[in-house]
């Protein structure tokens, strides 16, 4: 990653222009041209420095539910019940953490009366009690991350 | 809002929500799938910003191949009257990527706010654990960290 790349990474988070030729017009103020730029942009998109480039749409202004998830599985269950819990398409992502509540997802659904379902069903093939964090206040929400 | 914007406008999300066409013209390009104009297209995105339907425009770097490879889940039981004004502070400083208040869980789980922290390695994040400890003070009752270990599915927040 040379300095042109993270200066591309550091400075392109936000602001892509709205205009006929964008590339043009960002490439301009980061030293390089709209040719340099989408080559540079294309080299890390491939090589996954970037996970994508576009709109960043905030998926619960644009309608739909999200609920943030735990349970605490034993051990010896891990896998099992990550299948179990992964099969449902409801589920947009699902980590591992250290901690007796293990498993954290978060659940997006068109419709907040959707939720409650899902988590019976997920109870009920894993015999676990589902917590269940509803968000109640937001103080911020960002993910930029310096080169 | 008319019901046909409302309908280019997921039209136009399900069309931008996995990028932009790395093109001269990338509107164009995309307002060409869409059987609109370059101008509708940009109209409708300067909407969703000014609305806040969408976030930004940009790139979305993959923050462990920057090398952001602890991630912190960190948790804060927190007095109910001081939560809301705390919690702003929390979320402003730099190195918090999302900050939410949460329903405690008792007498399973007492924290109700909920702040992640990346970083380049865990010291660096009980660094940054100690800057949300000291912003707290007296309202903080308990706290905890989870790392995450593992990243066991993630097709991130689309329509579908």
């Amino acid at each position: 990653m040379d300095e042109l790349d993270r200066a591309i990474v550091n400075q392109l988070q936000g602001g892509f222009p709205l205009c006929a030729r964008p590339f043009a017009a960002a490439a301009a103020g980061l030293g390089t041209d709209e040719d340099g730029l989408i080559a540079r942009l294309r080299a890390l998109l491939a090589d996954g420095t970037l996970s994508r480039f576009g709109p960043l749409y905030d998926a619960e202004r644009l309608g739909g539910a999200f609920s943030l998830c735990a349970l605490r599985v034993p051990a010896k269950d891990f896998e099992r019940v990550a299948g179990l819990v992964n099969a449902h398409p409801e589920v947009a992502h699902n980590y591992e953490r250290e901690h007796a509540f293990n498993m954290w997802f978060v659940l997006a659904t068109r419709a907040r009366g959707d939720i409650p379902r899902v988590l019976a069903a997920i109870e009920a093939e894993t015999g676990l009690a589902v917590f269940e964090f509803p968000r109640e206040a937001e103080y911020f929400i960002d993910l930029r991350f310096a080169a | 809002m008319t019901t046909a914007q409302e309908a280019l406008d997921e039209r136009l999300v399900r069309a931008t929500q996995g990028g932009l066409p790395l093109v001269s013209e990338p509107y164009a390009a995309v307002a060409a799938t869409l059987g609109v104009s370059e101008a509708q297209v940009i109209g409708r995105l300067d909407a969703m910003l000014a609305d806040r339907r969408l976030r930004r425009i940009g790139v979305v770097p993959n923050h462990y191949a920057l090398g952001y490879k602890a991630n912190g889940m960190s948790v804060w039981d927190v007095d109910d009257s001081a939560v809301d004004d705390l919690g702003t502070q929390v979320g402003a400083l730099a190195f918090v990527s999302h900050c939410y208040r949460r329903p405690r869980r008792l007498p399973d789980w007492p924290y109700n706010l909920f702040a992640m922290v990346h970083a380049r390695t865990r010291e660096e994040v009980e660094a940054k654990l100690g800057e949300i400890r000291r912003r707290l003070g007296p309202a903080l009752r308990a706290a905890d960290v989870l790392y995450s270990t593992r990243i066991l599915k993630k097709t991130g927040l689309r329509l579908r």
